[in-house]
């Protein structure tokens, strides 16, 4: 009757969203006065879990590397069942998203992803979500037995509440029929923060004139410890990978600090980047609609203010360091 | 190669959200709506495996007569044929089943979804479908090969992408990068003609249950104003995001 919390890793490490989602898992637990299971796979670290709450963790040392949304959907699949799981709780990572829903038809499951905060309440079962490309919040009431939620990143954050921990090994039998997508290769950059894992994400618009100017974006980035994104003029344009476009119909946005460089926040823009905390705009057009939405703004010249935006950070870093 | 591509009804990217009924309706009053923009990357893709490969495009919505312009805008992109299940769309779980049940009837290829619709944003459709149906199922999907009954297919990941290899029949939940912006094509008068005589099936509902139900809707609070920093004075910005923001 745990909730079940499916704890995401990379590299054999847990990935910080499994202990926001662990967290997120805890607090219903307590809503239904129950305790929370988590399933992992191919991670070591796992009785860091503890600290966020879960009291068992079902670990499977699955024999292939490479992610297989069917073969994970059939673990948390059995291990609901096995937990008789009314919520099933995962992050709402690439890997996640691409299982979640395998896994609630196998679950006969309502489902909910872009999950924000804790259930409204759980008899009926109703949560807030992001909508209409973070423009608006929607409260989803989930019927069937079973709800399977995906929980937007930074949404809820991490909450420490240690319990005792035990440890099972869980293995599942997978067909040759659920690994039928052969992963053939893997193409990563390395050494570089990306998107999906930063807390701070620098990001540039047309504003910055031409490609061989993201040189100062890129150092002020490296001096936060930022991911560099872009507007999708700029990807558009073919001045910067379609990897880094972030907003509407790019990638979406939900990190701790945002800074807008020469970006002049066209709708769909801040639509990807509006679940950030907090946002910070650059831009010599005090009209530029990102001032609306912004927490704090400069108005000025980007390629002026970067170069010592960054020294004074790296200032501020040494300082405190 | 019979390939169906299915498309959502959604307001138009640049669309102000409003809700009526108390904040339990989505309020379309004055609201413009196009092919789901996920979607019509995907369609796109399917076009082109209409010129290069022979394949067969069928578009398809889970909507209301109202919906019917833009499965037309659709026709007149190029695709084949059209089916409109004849439902209001109001649970993610309902629509996969749906579309499955035309699925089992015309044994399709290939499945071109949209990663996710930009009202709803629920990304659940294809994945359900897939599962639904025991086909195979790539999502976040960015690039798509078919080469006889093997496609390739490349899909996003943190960081980089990964190449996958798998037989068909297969659904994809795609985005931006099965075809580029440039690529996508804007009807010409002559695609609109023809599309007003190309057949558009409606079809009524199998009876397939809501798992869920959007009971209302909320706008974001109102921001405050923006602190506007002096670029003369960034010492004050440091001082804000570590002190105030408490970011730095």
């Amino acid at each position: 009757m745990s909730v079940l919390v499916y704890a995401e890793s990379n590299d054999g490490k847990l990935k910080k969203v499994a202990l926001e989602a662990a967290s997120y898992a805890k607090k219903v637990a307590d809503m239904l006065q129950t305790t929370v299971t988590a399933v992992t796979v191919n991670a070591n670290d796992t009785d860091v879990l503890g600290n966020y709450g879960v009291s068992k963790v079902l670990k499977v040392n699955a024999s292939w590397n490479d992610f297989n949304a069917n073969a994970v959907a059939k673990i948390l699949h059995q291990a609901a069942v096995k937990e008789n799981s009314s919520v099933v709780i995962l992050p709402g990572t690439t890997d996640a998203m691409y299982l979640a829903p395998i896994a609630t038809v196998a679950l006969q499951a309502s489902f909910a992803s872009n999950v924000v905060a804790l259930p409204e309440s759980t008899t009926p079962f109703v949560v807030k979500r992001t909508a209409f490309s973070n423009k608006a919040f929607n409260f989803t009431q989930l019927d069937a037995a079973v709800k399977v939620l995906c929980i937007a990143k930074n949404a809820f954050g991490l909450h420490e509440d240690a319990v005792a921990i035990s440890t099972e090994d869980f293995s599942v039998e997978v067909s040759a029929s659920d690994l039928g997508v052969k992963v053939q290769n893997v193409e990563k950059t390395t050494g570089k923060v990306t998107i999906a894992d930063a807390e701070v994400v620098v990001s540039g618009g047309r504003g910055l004139k031409g490609p061989e100017n993201w040189g100062m974006l890129e150092e002020l980035a490296q001096t936060l410890g930022a991911a560099t994104a872009c507007s999708k003029p700029v990807s558009d344009l073919g001045w910067r990978p379609h990897s880094e476009h972030v907003g509407q119909t790019g990638k979406p946005v939900a990190t701790n600090l945002y800074i807008a460089i020469g970006i002049s926040g066209a709708i769909q823009h801040i639509a990807g980047i509006n679940s950030s905390k907090v946002k910070v705009v650059i831009n010599s057009d005090p009209e530029a609609p990102f001032f609306k939405v912004a927490d704090y703004g400069i108005v000025g010249d980007a390629f002026d203010i970067v170069p010592r935006l960054t020294q004074k950070i790296k200032e501020f870093k040494m300082q405190n360091a | 190669m019979k390939i169906l591509v299915c498309i959502s009804h959604v307001p138009d990217t640049t669309s102000k959200i409003n809700f009526t009924n108390g904040d339990t309706e989505f309020d379309t009053n004055g609201v413009q709506f196009v092919i789901n923009p996920n979607d019509e990357f995907g369609l796109t893709r399917a076009i082109w495996f209409q010129e290069q490969q022979g394949a067969h495009v069928t578009v398809l919505n889970v909507g209301g007569a109202e919906t019917e312009p833009t499965l037309r805008k659709a026709l007149a992109i190029g695709a084949n044929d059209a089916i409109r299940i004849n439902t209001n769309p109001t649970d993610g779980f309902a629509v996969a089943a749906q579309i499955a049940e035309v699925c089992k009837q015309n044994n399709y290829d290939l499945i071109i979804c949209g990663k996710e619709s930009l009202d709803y944003n629920g990304g659940m459709v294809p994945g359900m479908l897939a599962a639904m149906l025991g086909y195979n199922f790539v999502n976040s999907c960015i690039d798509l090969k078919v080469e006889g009954t093997q496609a390739t297919t490349a899909r996003e990941i943190d960081g980089g992408k990964e190449i996958a290899s798998c037989s068909l029949p297969l659904v994809v939940g795609g985005q931006k990068g099965l075809v580029e912006e440039k690529d996508l094509r804007i009807p010409n008068m002559r695609g609109i003609m023809t599309a007003r005589t190309k057949p558009l099936q409606v079809m009524e509902p199998s009876g397939a249950d809501n798992k869920t139900k959007a009971v209302k809707f909320e706008k974001p609070a109102p921001k405050s104003a923006v602190k506007l920093v002096d670029a003369n004075n960034l010492d004050q910005l440091i001082d804000l995001l570590h002190n105030e923001a408490k970011v730095l």
